[in-house]
């Protein structure tokens, strides 16, 4: 029935932001890689700055495999579980070809939050029943790792702190990197220009953030054109350093990576010994067995966990690498979903803008504050940018000065229509013991297998950093010269989100986690996981970057220890 | 017949209303009312002042594709009072929005097919009992008030809800009024000049963003680059694709 394909050393499941990275030290150190993809191959061709098709229509996600198993979300275990859709798209280079491209580095607290908060303030300042841990290795352990993705990927930016000199043009709270980023920051607009001023003149340190997006000519692919379609959209000229233009041609190049498109991989498959033996997909109509001597599983955290649970056997009648009952747990998306919006008095100038053209604030992020009289730990990152099209500012907000219809309206954002603009607030998200991913026992895809079941809320922890950032958020819009704000809500159930955490958490305790410190499964020894999934902590920024670099390094470690682990 | 539209005369309390809406819709320039020729407002306009709608815009030809004539008679209505063509300029129905809706609806939004079919007639029924006409042919404060009702839950039959509905029609009516030209809304960029956009741009210089709504309008498509088009495998790009790491059409 399965028709058995050549046996390969390593089989990646996915090429997106993870696996497309994976590929290229692996192939380059001679391994023999086949990478599947459920997506297919896209091109600048299909990046039309179009904002209907693009952003209201929601392609090309609408029509893929992620779309057909999307997980249902309920808040709590006594809910009733509802499907929503799935964030993530299906294409070599995954979600890296229309995300934000925002690649941030986590800062030193996110690895250490349980020691840095019991030394700082107290053990009985860990949230109740949060279940987070140190992570099995420091900032420093990912430096490098960090460092060959920015250069090898291809990212711009201003740095705070190379090897110990701290320059407050960049972020003066991260942690010390050894190499500037290879680009400059994206340039800077009327708008950044007027909220960096404002930031100035509160005493804070605004920056220009770090993008995967060039900023000058960057390894045979040209700079950035501003043109505002880059949100849900694919760069027309390849500025964005998405896998699909950077890594992954570079290790198809080696001649050892050979992708398989529209593959919807259904099982890996183990043997009696625990060991993994290759992955089962579908493509077309026809099924294939692929053998390899070790497999990296780099799906998107649903993905990755769920294939995990469907794939059982006899040395894993629970689901692969599950027999500690961990897959699944220390599940959390990032608090990102309450922003500010302001109302200013003149044109903001930001139509050709994009989200990664943007100033942060990081004073209230992590630990970079004290906390000794507050009621929560950890903070957020505060983020306005550039970016506005005409059907999103139509549905703006009205800040309670018409209804939302008829002459008046339109007056209004016949004048306002540029003179608006929502923050993005990346807060610190802790993982709980009741939040967590299984299998729905109702809802189904198209091929029969249950689709992921969220049942995951915030915390009190979360909603208090909410607050608190939601105040210095409206406090910079103000300085600003701002006329009128408004806040959104602090939600309640985690929906399915772009930036999801957990699920294979990655520790040294084989009870509480799902693969070690090299993200290496605990359970089974030839299988590695890459992706978000074995994040155990969001920081208070976009996790890709870090995912990218984890990546790196797992690929590393396999190619250092080939023998023992794919013997 | 209610919707005969020979029959289509203003009722003699609305007529104050229509005079000064037709004197709005003279000074705003309006074109392409009388494509659909339908309300009384725009019979009034194309006896009254057919060389303004003449000397604005070709009148363009437009299929219902989806919706009935009075169908989409009542939805031209209400998406004249959503965004409506008044004393700031063209609005709604200048940029054909009931056209890209109609088209959405065959294609897109097939799934909201339902629910425009069971609102729009609700919404007639309700006009006729509490106006004793159908929405197309009330006064401007009736048509507004039976649409606050709406989106007030007050008027029975509307599907998924009377807010719900409202809130779809309302999106689609943005959508219909700022979309790209090629999905048949925002016709002579009339959306995007509202809000002084100045277009799409494959490329913005820093110069370009200082001028903010400064910067003249392109009134260009996406895909008036060809780029984007079924043409583009014949042009260049195609052969920068294939070097450029592997496109599966190779």
């Amino acid at each position: 029935m399965f028709k058995k394909l050549p046996k390969t050393n390593v089989v990646i499941i996915g090429m997106g932001a993870a696996g497309g990275v994976a590929v290229l030290p692996l192939t380059n150190a001679g391994l023999k890689v086949v990478g599947l993809e459920a997506g297919g191959w896209l091109s600048p061709r299909d990046f039309a700055p179009d904002e209907l098709r693009n952003s209201t229509r929601n392609w090309p996600q609408s029509v893929q495999k992620a779309a057909t198993e999307a997980p249902t979300v309920r808040a709590t275990s006594s809910d009733t579980a509802v499907q929503g859709g799935h964030p993530m798209m299906n294409a070599v280079g995954g979600t890296t070809m229309h995300y934000w491209a925002q690649s941030w580095r986590l800062n030193p607290w996110d690895f250490k939050v349980v020691s840095a908060t019991r030394d700082r303030y107290g053990n009985a300042r860990i949230p109740q029943g949060s279940t987070v841990e140190d992570w099995p290795f420091g900032y420093e352990e990912l430096e490098p790792f960090y460092e060959k993705v920015e250069y090898s990927v291809g990212i711009s930016g201003q740095a705070g702190n190379v090897k110990g000199r701290i320059n407050p043009a960049g972020n003066i709270f991260e942690g010390e990197r050894q190499q500037e980023y290879p680009m400059q920051p994206l340039r800077s607009s009327p708008f950044t220009e007027l909220m960096s001023a404002a930031a100035r003149k509160l005493d804070w340190n605004p920056f220009q953030g770090p993008a995967a997006i060039t900023s000058e000519l960057y390894d045979g692919r040209p700079p950035c054109q501003y043109h505002g379609f880059c949100n849900k959209g694919g760069c027309h000229v390849q500025a964005k350093s998405s896998t699909a233009f950077t890594t992954i041609p570079k290790a198809v190049d080696t001649g050892n990576l050979d992708v398989v498109t529209f593959a919807r991989v259904t099982n890996i498959v183990t043997d009696n010994d625990g060991k993994v033996t290759g992955v089962d997909y579908i493509k077309g109509s026809e099924t294939f067995f692929q053998p390899a001597d070790v497999v990296l599983l780099a799906g998107y955290t649903y993905e990755n966990v769920r294939l995990l649970q469907l794939s059982k056997s006899r040395a894993f009648p629970n689901g692969l690498s599950n027999n500690a009952g961990m897959v699944g747990r220390h599940y959390l998306s990032h608090h990102q979903i309450s922003s500010v919006s302001a109302l200013f008095p003149d044109d903001l100038h930001n139509w050709y803008g994009l989200p990664a053209q943007g100033v942060a604030i990081d004073e209230w992020a992590d630990d970079n504050f004290d906390h000794s009289n507050l009621d929560f730990i950890g903070g957020g990152n505060l983020w306005v940018y550039t970016d506005r099209k005409p059907m999103s500012a139509a549905k703006m907000s009205t800040f309670g000065e018409t209804r939302n219809w008829g002459s008046d309206w339109k007056a209004f954002i016949m004048k306002n229509a540029d003179r608006t603009n929502s923050s993005y607030l990346q807060n610190t998200t802790l993982p709980y013991e009741s939040n967590y991913l299984d299998l729905d026992p109702v809802v189904k895809d198209p091929l029969g297998f249950p689709v992921t079941r969220i049942t995951a809320r915030y915390g009190d922890n979360e909603k208090r950093i909410s607050a608190f950032v939601q105040d210095k958020m409206e406090r910079w819009y103000l300085e600003a010269g701002a006329i009128k704000t408004s806040k959104s809500g602090f939600g309640n159930a985690m929906g399915a989100s772009t930036h999801a955490y957990g699920g294979t958490r990655m520790g040294n305790n084989s009870e509480t986690n799902v693969v070690d410190q090299w993200g290496f499964s605990h359970e089974a020894p030839n299988l590695g996981i890459l992706g978000a999934s074995v994040m155990g902590t969001s920081g208070a920024r976009n996790p890709t970057l870090t995912v990218q670099a984890l990546s790196w390094r797992t690929a590393e470690h396999l190619v250092k220890n080939w023998r023992s682990i794919a013997g | 017949m209610a919707n005969n539209p020979k029959n289509n005369t203003p009722q003699p309390d609305d007529q104050p209303e229509n005079m000064s809406r037709r004197n709005l819709l003279k000074s705003a320039g309006i074109v392409g009312a009388a494509a659909v020729g339908s309300s009384a407002g725009s019979n009034v306009i194309a006896q009254d002042s057919p060389p303004v709608a003449q000397a604005s815009s070709p009148i363009t030809l437009e299929a219902l594709e989806t919706l009935t004539a009075e169908e989409a008679e009542t939805l031209e209505a209400i998406c004249d009072c959503l965004i409506p063509s008044d004393d700031n300029g063209p609005g709604a129905r200048e940029a054909r929005a009931v056209h890209y809706i109609d088209r959405s609806l065959a294609s897109h939004n097939s799934g909201a097919r339902h629910n425009y079919l069971v609102s729009l007639a609700a919404i007639n029924d309700y006009a006729r009992q509490t106006r004793g006409q159908p929405f197309n042919r009330l006064i401007r404060d009736h048509q507004e008030s039976i649409l606050q009702a709406v989106q007030d839950n007050t008027v029975p039959g509307c599907a998924p809800s009377g807010s719900g509905f409202f809130n779809l029609v309302r999106n689609h009516t943005i959508d219909g009024t700022f979309c790209d030209p090629y999905y048949g809304g925002n016709q002579n960029f009339v959306g995007w000049d509202m809000l002084r956009y100045p277009g799409i741009r494959l490329s913005a210089s820093e110069t370009d963003v200082a001028k903010g709504a400064e910067l003249e309008p392109n009134h260009q498509s996406a895909y008036d680059n060809q780029t984007y088009t079924k043409m583009a495998h014949n042009i260049q790009m195609g052969e920068q694709l294939n070097n450029g790491g592997g496109s599966s059409n190779v």
